[in-house]
């Protein structure tokens, strides 16, 4: 495998796309080929729009009733294969984004956090798991908001790691995006799919209504189950 | 600011494009600490866009295409990345800040992310801000319930105070209805170099250098040194007449006696 892979995460209508599309453009400068999946949940447009503006491969799966980080796990493996099927040097892998919690970032990619700078300022606690498994969190919509208030929401990323890489754009002018596209050439191909892995850690799946049971009660449950009175949740094996 | 020192800070500016995108005529514009520059010229012009251009330190990265450069050279990462160390405040023309925070704590923040280690710097903002401005702020108050000219005020006082930059930009001031005379002679004081965009007569004869823009171009530099200085005058006079009617109607008087000229 010679693919590089960057992960794009992101809540809805941050500029995910937009910064997708400066990616695209600064690696065909350099005679890349990139490759682009969008995984969404009911609707998306991007890989027309995509294949249309810039003639690369592209590919959209819905997940309907999975959750789409879920689905992104489930069928990354077969889209780096089919990205290097494709003659594609990198794929890009843009998420629905809407989970704060497990987030899709995978080991031996490049995890990129968007958010925008009009979020407000406790949206970067809120979203946590998100910006803190990410390599670069990026900062959209700067061109919407004054210095000391973008000053303030890069402060306020930092109480949650750090450490991060923190870049700053207006992503439709694609302004600052220099230091994104110095990351993105250093990062190496994924050589071993059997080694990649989620980042985060998966949410507790044993709970019998997330595998279709429909029955009301912890009587009628196993797995992490509670009683009103209970002060905490219990485990019930069978 | 640590990697250059502000007294001999150069700001550079090369030119880009025009909107149609024709190259742009002027050979480069030198930015210096103590210059008070102005920049003139029609809504749409691309006023904000040059200003915006030194804010980012445009690597011919933005719409205009021009390229911007610290001592001769290429911005240090730091001096774009780094709010601690970023040589340039600017005050923009949104007069809202979407901040979840009081005040206090807003400007609490904002002094962490600049590393200014100095005593008292919140109270001392507010009060400089309060003196460009009618309506007094209190540090209690939530920064979103905050009026346009209070915004503006507040963020001009961070500007000097906080981040301590000594390159100021201000996109259009004048617009809130705060005291632009007393922000104006109190940022000539302090030995910065200070751009304003400006559609005001006061403020661009006030200024040493005017830049002139059309069509997202700059098409002259101007430096008119005394040879307008009986306009200074006259329009400060006017000014002055002007100031005092509107406070008059604001105070909700019906003007009586005699007009102009008295
Ligand atoms: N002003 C401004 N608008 C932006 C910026 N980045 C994106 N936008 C606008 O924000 C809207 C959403 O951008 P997209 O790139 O489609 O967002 P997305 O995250 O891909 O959205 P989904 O994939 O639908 O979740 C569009 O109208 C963009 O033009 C920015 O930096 N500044
Ligand atoms: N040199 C240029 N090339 C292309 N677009 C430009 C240029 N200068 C300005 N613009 C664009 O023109 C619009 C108006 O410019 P702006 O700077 O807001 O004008 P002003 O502040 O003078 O009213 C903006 O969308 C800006 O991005
Ligand atoms: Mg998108
Ligand atoms: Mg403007």
């Amino acid at each position: 495998m010679a693919v590089k892979l960057i992960v794009i995460a992101g809540p809805p209508s941050v500029g995910k796309t937009a910064v997708v599309k400066q990616i695209i453009k600064h690696i065909k400068r350099n005679n890349g080929a990139p490759a682009y999946l969008k995984v969404d949940v009911v609707v998306a447009f991007e890989d027309i729009e995509l294949k249309e503006e810039y003639n690369i491969p592209t590919k959209k799966v819905y997940s309907g009733d999975l959750c789409p980080d879920h689905m992104g796990i489930m069928v990354i493996r077969d889209a780096m294969e089919w990205a290097e099927k494709e003659g594609a040097d990198t794929l890009i892998y843009e998420s629905a984004g809407l989970c704060l919690r497990c987030t899709p970032y995978i080991s031996d990619s490049l995890g990129i956090c968007v958010i925008s700078a009009v979020f407000g300022t406790h949206a970067p606690l809120k979203m946590a798991p998100m910006i803190g498994l990410s390599d670069v969190v990026v900062v959209t919509k700067t061109d919407l908001i004054s210095q000391a208030e973008k000053e303030v929401f890069r402060e306020q990323i930092r109480k949650v790691s750090p450490e991060l890489d923190i870049i700053e754009t207006n992503a439709i002018q694609g302004t600052g995006m220099q230091y994104l596209m110095k990351v993105i050439d250093m990062q190496k191909p994924m050589d071993d799919l059997n080694h990649a892995m989620l980042r985060g850690i998966p949410p507790l799946g044993v709970c019998t209504i997330c595998v279709g049971k429909k029955e009301i009660g912890w009587q009628n449950h196993f797995g992490v189950i509670r009683r009103l009175e209970d002060d905490d949740n219990i485990y019930r094996g069978e | 600011m640590n990697i250059v020192n502000d007294e001999q800070l150069l700001i550079t500016v090369y030119p880009g494009y025009t909107k149609t995108g024709e190259p742009e005529g002027f050979e480069s514009i030198e930015i210096r600490p103590g210059d008070i520059i102005t920049i003139v010229g029609p809504t749409g012009s691309g006023k904000t866009a040059f200003i915006n251009d030194i804010e980012v330190f445009a690597q011919r990265d933005t719409v205009t295409g021009r390229n911007v450069t610290v001592n001769g050279g290429v911005p240090p990462e730091s001096f774009v990345r780094d709010p601690a160390n970023k040589p340039i405040a600017m005050i923009t023309q949104n007069t809202k800040c979407l901040a979840d925070l009081t005040v206090d704590e807003f400007l609490d923040m904002h002094i962490i992310a600049r590393n200014n280690k100095e005593c008292n710097t919140c109270e001392k903002t507010i009060e400089l801000a309060n003196r460009f401005m009618g309506e007094k702020i209190r540090g209690e108050v939530r920064i979103s319930a905050l009026s346009g000219g209070q915004t503006r005020s507040l963020m001009i006082a961070d500007a000097v105070i906080i981040s301590q930059a000594p390159i100021l930009l201000l996109d259009e001031i004048e617009n809130a209805g705060i005291f632009k005379e007393e922000v104006v002679n109190h940022l000539k004081k302090l030995n910065k170099a200070v751009l304003f965009v400006t559609h005001d007569p006061y403020i661009a004869l006030l200024s040493d250098r005017r830049i002139v823009m059309r069509n997202g171009e700059v098409t002259a530099v101007l430096e008119p040194g005394d040879s307008e200085k009986e306009f200074l005058m006259k329009v400060s006079q006017i000014d002055h007449t002007l100031s005092e009617i509107r406070e008059r109607i604001r105070v909700g008087e019906v003007l009586g006696g005699v007009a102009f000229g008295s």
